[in-house]
């Protein structure tokens, strides 16, 4: 399939990329890529849809979007019908619209995509979400108020998603969030130039429209102590998969060398691009290394790109083994981004501060479990890279602050919160989903989880 | 918002500071944090929870760069954007026998919290509490209360012992018994003062302070080596065992943006001079 990407669905996201400004103009900033479609683009987008008896893209969304109904709406030209279609079963449309991959969901199983290229339906969404952000905001209608007190730990896709369908369902939310900003990996990981903080801001201030309460500067398990948290009739756990991977390869604690965490956060969230008007700052780096190869891996050379640096991409598989989305491979590559593929960084060089990066080159051998091939060192084929900054974006892992002190939450291997499908814990009335209960995956992934479990968390208080 | 309802100056470039900050003030524990963010622009730093009182707690700070300046123009009644915590974990404290808890600066800020929770523990509680000179000596009247005895040293001998609280340290390791020891100031000294008791093997804590983002394990901007491992001061610290930490490597990760800071603070102390704001007075 990924061999295949001239064609078919691959075919289909390069076509996305009409609508991108120039790559030499947008490294100069940190505005949007995707211009998005004009109303007419939009209509004519819509038309072409088939409206398929039993459409296959709605059991391709992990939140199941009625697809066919927002198009339909869209090809008439009925916008603010298409976004309460949306919106009925996605409080985040215009954040899915731009960084779900859409490839992989929906758009791959469009029937469409057999003879030419699927409907476009990322763009649709994020078409009408933002419409409607711009002309008519509505929201969906909530429920009597149930009495039932419901807290959410923990505001990035997962505690939006369950946040909104639980006040929806008129229960009481209160949502914690331990930094300054709610909104998690969409506020603190994913750069402004493919998902806009006011766009995140706006989607938020609709959930809590809602009747959600958010306690921002809260740490669960801290601030908020966890005999206070088990004092709702139900918690929902949804604390992320924050802990940065590091590669534990000598010089990894020099000066320079960062977590791709941590350097997203220091612009994403604390505006270092734009140090000293706000106080915090980065590192530029003139040569920056970068190492990984997925979406988080494109994020940061294409934010360290943003700030002047030549970058290379260091990763230790081939490219079309990359976990990364196409669109995202083929934007960092237009940015100017060197792609070192079959390569590994065996230590990083220096006194106090970078100064280069030794890999070694890797082989590709037998299909690994992950059904990828699995990279192998070449004796004696050790290269040196001079950089003056690496960051490292090889994963993350489950947060384990908070439950590490639940006693008696069961967990999985990977540190994760182990749960059932509809996200049921060990303990009868904690919940969890998001990247806490199934490891580091996508923003609407998480969102699926967490609306299964709250949905399976209303019908535990409305029996009670 | 948060609330500033006293602030006072302590001494040269050092101010303390009581916030209304229940979530914070309602759980703190001896050993512990919080993260401040000024404003919108405001870079979030890291000041060790002091005291308690009600729901307000209390920091003390030292103006060394651009966010300590700007909050030192701050007065009783204004307010800070963001506070979080308390954040890391508290301090091991147990019924040890004899502890000696050694501030040094503005470090001395930690030591009353832990003083207390180690008495209230059953402890023979020792302080040593030391400055560069008198006038830079904090919390003096506050650890006399707490402690069964204190020891002052100064720098320049203007009171109290003529030297560092190494020296006291050591006298006293030589003459009894101590059972543990727990150490806070600045890098330097914590890595100088805990060598004293190597030979004794006595278990010592120092209070790590490396440049932190969100304080909650999310970004390892903190991280240290402890015992070979790499370590994230915000959450599995930021007490560790003085004996295992790399002093040396955690200084130089303290210095990755001196240029920075440099430029920040020098183009903050220009903006007060155009406005010609003298910030508010201390009593």
């Amino acid at each position: 399939m990924r061999g295949s990407r001239s064609t078919g669905a691959g075919a289909a996201r390069e076509a996305t990329t009409m609508s991108d400004r120039p790559a030499d103009v947008r490294i100069k900033d940190f505005k949007e890529v995707d211009c998005g479609l004009s109303p007419a683009e939009a209509v004519a987008e819509a038309e072409r849809c088939l409206q398929c008896k039993k459409p296959l893209c709605v059991k391709g969304c992990p939140v199941c979007i009625d697809i066919p109904a927002f198009v339909r709406e869209i090809a008439e030209g009925n916008f603010p019908a298409a976004a309460r279609a949306l919106k009925e079963q996605n409080m985040l449309p215009a954040i899915c619209g731009r960084v779900c991959p859409q490839e992989t969901q929906c758009e791959g199983v469009c029937i469409l995509g057999n003879k030419e290229t699927p409907i476009r339906i990322g763009a649709l969404e994020r078409f009408v979400a933002d419409w409607e952000r711009e002309n008519d905001p509505s929201l969906p209608e909530t429920a009597k108020p149930t009495g039932k007190r419901v807290a959410v730990v923990g505001s990035g896709p997962a505690g939006l998603t369950a946040a909104a369908e639980l006040a929806r369902a008129g229960h009481a939310v209160t949502i914690y969030e331990s930094l300054h900003e709610a909104g998690g990996v969409l506020t603190y990981g994913i750069p402004a130039f493919r998902l806009p903080k006011e766009v995140v801001r706006a989607e938020i201030d609709q959930v809590l429209a809602l009747g959600a309460r958010l306690k921002k500067n809260h740490l669960a398990g801290r601030s908020v102590s966890v005999d206070e948290l088990l004092g709702y009739d139900a918690v929902f756990l949804a604390t992320g998969a924050g802990l940065p991977a590091f590669m534990c390869i000598p010089g990894e604690n020099l000066n320079g060398v960062y977590s791709a965490n941590e350097f997203l956060t220091r612009v994403n969230l604390m505006h270092a691009d734009a140090f000293p008007e706000f106080d915090t700052p980065v590192l530029h780096g003139g040569r920056v290394a970068v190492i990984g190869g997925g979406n988080v891996a494109m994020d940061a050379a294409r934010v360290a790109r943003r700030l002047g640096a030549k970058v290379s991409l260091i990763y230790r598989r081939g490219e079309d083994e990359m976990p990364a989305r196409r669109a995202e491979v083929l934007h960092a590559k237009e940015e100017g981004i060197e792609f070192l593929t079959c390569a590994n960084p065996t230590r990083i060089l220096g006194e106090q501060c970078v100064t280069g990066i030794e890999c070694v080159k890797m082989s590709l051998c037998d299909l690994d479990a992950s059904g990828r091939r699995s990279p192998e060192p070449i004796e004696g084929s050790e290269f040196t890279l001079d950089v003056d900054m690496v960051i490292q974006a090889i994963g993350t892992s489950p947060n384990p602050l908070l439950v590490s002190l639940i006693p008696g939450l069961e967990r999985g291997r990977k540190g994760n919160v182990a749960v059932d499908r509809n996200g049921r814990t060990s303990i009868s009335h904690v919940y969890a989903g998001g990247d806490i209960a199934t490891g580091a995956a996508t923003v609407i992934e998480a969102m699926g989880s967490a609306k299964k479990a709250a949905a399976a968390i209303d019908a535990m208080l409305r029996e009670e | 918002m948060y609330t500033i309802e006293l602030a006072t100056k302590l001494a040269d470039r050092v101010y303390e500071y009581w916030i209304r900050a229940p979530q914070v003030a309602e759980h703190a524990r001896a050993g512990q944090f919080l993260i401040l963010r000024l404003h919108e622009e405001g870079e979030r730093i890291p000041l060790t929870i002091s005291a308690v009182r009600g729901d307000t707690v209390r920091v003390i700070f030292m103006t060394v760069g651009k966010t300590t300046e700007e909050l030192a123009t701050l007065g009783a009644g204004d307010s800070i954007s963001d506070v979080v915590g308390p954040l890391g974990k508290p301090s091991e404290i147990g019924n040890y026998g004899t502890c000696c808890i050694i501030g040094g600066g503005v470090g001395i800020a930690s030591t009353p919290l832990i003083a207390k929770e180690l008495k209230s523990a059953g402890n023979h509680v020792i302080g040593i509490i030391g400055a560069r000179s008198a006038d830079l000596l904090i919390l003096e009247d506050e650890m006399r209360e707490i402690c069964d005895e204190l020891y002052i040293t100064t720098d320049d001998g203007s009171k109290g012992v003529h030297g560092f609280a190494a020296d006291v340290l050591k006298k006293l390791l030589a003459e009894r018994t101590i059972d543990r020891v727990w150490i806070i100031g600045p890098a330097i000294m914590m890595k100088v003062t805990s060598g004293a008791t190597v030979p004794y093997g006595v278990k010592t804590y120092v209070s790590l302070n490396p440049i932190m983002v969100d304080g909650t394990g999310m970004c390892g901007s903190c991280r240290v080596t402890v015992g070979g491992e790499t370590k994230f001061a915000c959450v599995d610290g930021p007490e560790f065992d003085a004996h295992q930490v790399d002093f040396n490597e955690m200084m130089q990760r303290q210095r990755i943006y001196t240029t920075q800071e440099k430029e920040s603070l020098e183009r903050f102390a220009e903006h007060r001079c155009r406005c010609g704001e003298g910030g508010h007075h201390h009593e």
